[in-house]
């Protein structure tokens, strides 16, 4: 434990701008686009997930405002954990810490996922007979990316900025390429949604789809995981995470918009690849490579934020002692929490070689709404703790209280979105974090130094 | 109030703790994979000698069905009838409900009590 002792309280290096912000939030996220988000017509039709597509963007526009707002304070890697910390208490702590890991590690396992199905589409497409092994790829697209974290943040970031450009300006051309804005426009929505195609569930649909509709947003709040290596966080932060939620906003939009009009739902509703399969239908070879370079990248991109993310959120548990303090060890030469990420290799990759992809998508889900639902009692009590005029902001969001209010309803929605079809998923999963609740409070907690966690300058809080 | 002193893990202990947590955690995600307890409840209803108009497709649907590979009716059958049974018991909506909101409950005590021991010790010293 020595070598533990004499690193943990290194820092991590303080590079990044509000365009790795950005890159690092949208980079996470694009990937719904890609793939993913299509359950969700799947589970209540093609305008069930358009207006869970909304819902959801009003839902994260509320965790933006409301995290920006307590990250521009609290700029420390572990980004929601530590806020966590300072402001709920150190079990809440623990358990929005285990959120970001397997939300980030379970997104990264359907990233590899994705990679491995579209080799095995472009292999079939190209003649190739009886299927490719998947895993080999997928074994290959994890050990890549967490080389390239374990090497530095900013490289890894600054590659995270170029594929998700790629990515986002693939779906841009799509879209003005199908519509009719560029040449002839090959829409057929009013066909394609007419009749039972509709609404194929009715209202109980579009509550349904607002499980898969988290997945066009969901990851962008790990903006905060580099608060520590931020170097203006008061104005990178905010700038960046709400610019993230706005391209997502438009990029969702416009996925939704092509794909509709061009699948029938029961088909979009169960595609491994919609926005490729999109491409397939333009007709364009051209359209086609694009959105097959656009999927790889955007899953490429987004499982290199996770593992970014996911390991901030480890190494920041071990270095308060949540987790064994060995993994809160900065690495002497690159900087980073390098033993946290390579213990989630073999974690993500159990996932990614073992469960279907539809399984996976929903366990991230999960885990990032337990995490949107501590949101609204963190603001709340942030503010009732520290009012306005006892700590300075470097953003503070507007209406308070009203966006906690709409988050903790959406919230709810969407645990009943889940709860429909997905039920069992939902109890076990909240099942192990009331045990592992327990584990921490009454054995693990002890190993933590009480007075020592609380580490944000500020004054003594309201009430104690 | 006495400053609190944790006691020094050994590396065994270390390492047991983690161990622990791997199992409550990967058991949690993979043992309704395994009891068949998860997934979608999805089904897809059996259709004898399907045609496109039996299964509700339009003509423009027929078209991309088939430009997506889907040659035939028969072909794309299992996918176009697959639907989700969204059926529920209230008591099982209850259950969920209580089991969130004692989760939530159980955080905010425990974390409450562990909080005003973090504050007195930084702020009392």
């Amino acid at each position: 434990m020595a070598q533990t002792d004499t690193t943990e309280h290194v820092g991590l290096a303080r590079v990044l701008g509000p365009a790795h912000v950005w890159a690092l939030g949208v980079g996470i996220v694009l990937v719904g686009e890609y793939m993913g988000w299509n359950f969700a017509v799947g589970k209540g039709g093609a305008y069930a997930a358009l207006m869970a597509c909304w819902f959801a963007g009003i839902l994260y526009t509320c965790v933006a405002m409301i995290d920006s707002e307590v990250t521009s304070t609290v700029a420390a890697a572990g980004g929601q954990y530590t806020q966590a910390k300072h402001i709920v208490g150190p079990l809440m702590a623990f358990n929005v810490g285990l959120y970001l890991v397997f939300a980030y590690t379970m997104l990264e396992a359907a990233n590899a996922i994705t990679v491995g199905f579209l080799v095995d589409t472009v292999a079939t497409m190209s003649g190739h007979e009886g299927g490719l092994d998947q895993r080999p790829f997928i074994i290959l697209a994890i050990m890549f990316l967490a080389w390239l974290n374990y090497r530095g943040v900013l490289a890894t970031l600054t590659f995270n900025l170029v594929i998700t450009a790629i990515a986002f300006t693939a779906i841009i051309i799509l879209f003005l390429s199908t519509s009719g804005i560029l040449g002839v426009g090959e829409m057929n929505h009013a066909a394609l949604m007419s009749g039972q195609a509709a609404m194929p569930y009715g209202w109980l649909g579009v509550l349904a789809a607002m499980h898969f509709g988290l997945w066009y947003y969901l990851g962008i709040e790990g903006t905060t995981q580099a608060a520590e290596e931020v170097r203006s966080p008061a104005r990178a932060l905010p700038f960046g995470t709400l610019a993230g939620v706005m391209t997502l906003a438009i990029a969702a939009t416009l996925t939704w918009y092509v794909c509709a009009g061009l699948m029938p739902w029961e088909y979009l509703g169960q595609s491994g690849v919609p926005l490729f399969d999109a491409a397939r239908l333009s007709g364009s070879t051209f359209l086609m490579v694009l959105l097959g370079i656009g999927t790889l990248f955007a899953t490429l991109a987004s499982a290199n934020g996770c593992i970014n993310d996911a390991s901030r959120a480890w190494f920041a548990m071990g270095r308060d002692k949540y987790l064994p303090g060995w993994f809160g060890a900065v690495h002497p030469k690159y900087r980073t929490p390098y033993r946290a990420i390579i213990f989630l290799v073999p974690i993500a990759l159990i996932f990614a070689l073992g469960a279907p992809l539809d399984q996976v998508i929903t366990f991230s889900i999960l885990s990032g709404l337990l995490e949107y639902t501590f949101m609204p009692l963190n603001i709340i009590l942030f503010r009732r703790k520290w009012p306005l005029d006892t700590i300075k902001r470097g953003y503070e969001h507007p209406f308070h209280p009203l966006p906690a209010m709409v988050l903790l309803g959406l919230c709810g929605l969407a645990f009943f979105a889940v709860f429909l079809g997905y039920g069992t998923q939902l109890v076990a999963m909240i099942v192990f974090y009331i045990v592992v609740s327990l584990w921490f409070h009454f054995w693990r907690y002890r190993f933590v130094n009480r007075g020592a966690q609380f580490t944000m300058p500020w004054p003594k809080p309201r009430g104690y | 109030m006495a400053r609190y002193t944790p006691p020094t893990q050994g590396k065994l202990g270390q390492i047991i703790d983690v161990i622990v947590l791997l199992i409550m955690a990967i058991g949690a995600l993979y043992i309704p994979l395994w009891m068949g307890l998860a997934g979608s409840a999805v089904t897809s209803t059996a259709v004898e000698n399907p045609t496109w108009e039996s299964l509700g497709q339009n003509e423009t649907m027929v078209a991309q069905w088939e430009k997506l590979g889907f040659a035939d009716a028969a072909s794309a059958a299992e996918m176009i009838t697959a639907r989700f049974d969204y059926s529920f018991s209230v008591g099982a909506l209850l259950a969920m409900i209580v089991v969130i909101v004692g989760y939530y409950a159980i955080l905010l005590r425990f974390s409450e009590k562990e909080y005003r021991e973090v504050i007195a010790e930084k702020f009392e010293e």
